[in-house]
């Protein structure tokens, strides 16, 4: 027989069991202060690199010189032959938003890097856990995504995922850095070595590009995996920092 | 939220607030602040600006071999020549006076033989744009701080301003680049007198910040200790035009 009373409900529930905690505070704030500045340095940088679109090797370079490479898209300036129309100058604006953005970004990756060094997320999360420290657990992952099997999530990064992501916090976003910072004739006043590892000034300009080419490809992969496993439950995730049970 | 972490929240805010305030007033105190400070890009341009003048006070730019030289310097578009400056190119310069004023015990007017009595230092150094391409050619002239010395700068002088004989091009820097040993008043490049393309007869050479900085066709200097009333107070006809007074980036 069935007791003929209402069924005790909680009024406050903590989490609801249907709903698994996916990102913390630290890594939410961050991960979208990061994209924007990475929006923001990309459509100054290509702005800037509109005024000047020829790459060159070693410490000087200009249009008297060979080129290492040309890239074939108009320029805004006409003292570069690039046989299209000249666009408008738009290097003011986008030099002060390129390194405000480069500030704002920086700022953001020291308060990720060491609360990720304090919180145990890099230990836990990105470095790769015991059982994936072998080539066969990349190639599992890799394999997995050839075939387009369903990725079956528990709710921690694959190998791939922490190889691809600590690449670009310890790899990429630091030689951008770097790069960016050997083409400030102030700093390679005070780090003349910093220009000079890097091959010279045209050097560390052409390095500067290759690395935003990376980053951009990183970018493009990332979007169409975080679709693949369903743009808006992984976009939500990343907002509230939790995800459905069924979603995973 | 407990009431016991709004208090611990509210705390850290106020102190945040009061930090950045204290902060913003030694920055002005000590002239860690640029004058096109204002603005949405202020922020980073203040903290590009201040970072810099506290690591690379006296540092000096890269020079290079003589070997280095590009056989093959760019010099850049340059603003149409005005009748002013074509009668002084047709004489031979002879007549081209650089003028010093403002904040200085002997305001002067110099000719270029003048400047050439004064010590003479040469630089082979990197003249970068801000597009992106770069040379590098040997730099022969007069330090500024020689010229200012000469003039009798008053202590208080903060900036020093520097004209085109086109009053469309002026550009200002702060003392630390004023007295800064690389910053020539030059007249000559690779061993030949400076050719009217690369700013001839006298550009004012600036290795630590980016080629617009380095202004073709200088003709007046004006030392200040305010930039308020000088065009729009931003600092030079940079920003004006929408780019940033400091470029050392």
């Amino acid at each position: 027989m069935t007791p003929c009373y209402a069924p005790v409900v909680p009024t406050t529930v903590a989490a609801p069991a249907t709903e698994r905690s996916r990102h913390s505070a630290v890594v939410r704030v961050t991960h979208w202060i990061t994209v924007f500045c990475f929006l923001a340095l990309l459509v100054t940088g290509v702005e800037i690199l509109l005024s000047h679109p020829r790459f060159y090797w070693g410490e000087t370079g200009n249009v008297n010189m060979h080129p290492l490479f040309t890239l074939h898209v108009p320029s805004s300036r006409a003292m570069v032959p690039t046989g299209y129309a000249v666009l408008p100058d738009q290097n003011g604006w986008s030099r002060y938003l390129h390194f405000e953005a480069a500030w704002l970004i920086i700022l953001t990756g020291i308060v990720y890097v060491l609360a990720s060094l304090w919180n145990g997320h890099l230990r836990r999360d990105l470095l790769p856990a015991r059982e994936q420290r072998n080539w066969k657990a990349y190639a599992a992952v890799l394999g997995r995504y050839l075939h387009r099997a369903p990725v079956k999530e528990s709710g921690a990064y694959n190998a791939v995922q922490r190889a691809a992501y600590l690449g670009v916090i310890f790899g990429l976003l630091p030689l951008l850095i770097w790069t960016g910072l050997a083409l400030s004739p102030a700093v390679a006043s005070v780090a003349p070595w910093a220009v000079e590892a890097l091959g010279g000034r045209q050097s560390a300009r052409t390095l500067h590009f290759f690395a935003t080419v990376a980053l951009v490809l990183f970018f493009v992969v990332h979007v169409v995996m975080v679709t693949l496993a369903g743009f808006w439950s992984r976009t939500r995730a990343m907002v509230t920092g939790v995800v459905k049970e069924e979603q995973l | 939220m407990t009431r016991r972490r709004m208090i611990v929240a509210a705390v850290a805010a106020g102190a945040g607030v009061s930090a950045a305030g204290v902060a913003a007033r030694l920055a002005r105190r000590y002239g860690l602040v640029p004058p096109d400070s204002g603005g949405i890009y202020g922020p980073g341009e203040t903290l590009t600006y201040a970072t810099q003048r506290l690591l690379t006070a006296h540092s000096t730019a890269r020079e290079f071999s003589r070997n280095m030289i590009s056989k093959a310097p760019f010099a850049n578009e340059i603003p149409p020549l005005k009748d002013e400056f074509k009668r002084h190119q047709s004489a031979g310069f002879k007549e081209w006076k650089l003028t010093i004023d403002g904040m200085v015990a002997h305001p002067a007017s110099l000719s270029l033989a003048d400047l050439k009595a004064l010590p003479i230092r040469s630089q082979v150094t990197e003249l970068a744009c801000e597009e992106g391409w770069s040379y590098i050619a040997e730099w022969i002239g007069t330090p500024l701080f020689e010229v200012l010395h000469a003039a009798g700068m008053l202590t208080q002088a903060r900036y020093v301003i520097y004209r085109s004989i086109d009053r469309d091009w002026w550009e200002s820097i702060d003392m630390a680049d004023a007295m800064h040993p690389q910053t020539l008043l030059t007249y000559g490049m690779n061993d030949d007198d400076l050719p009217v393309r690369f700013g001839g007869p006298l550009r004012l050479r600036l290795p630590r910040q980016l080629g617009y900085k380095s202004l073709k066709f200088v003709d007046s200097i004006t030392v200040t200790d305010s930039m308020k009333h000088f065009g729009k107070g931003l600092g030079s006809s940079s920003p004006e035009g929408g780019y940033a007074w400091y470029a050392g980036i």
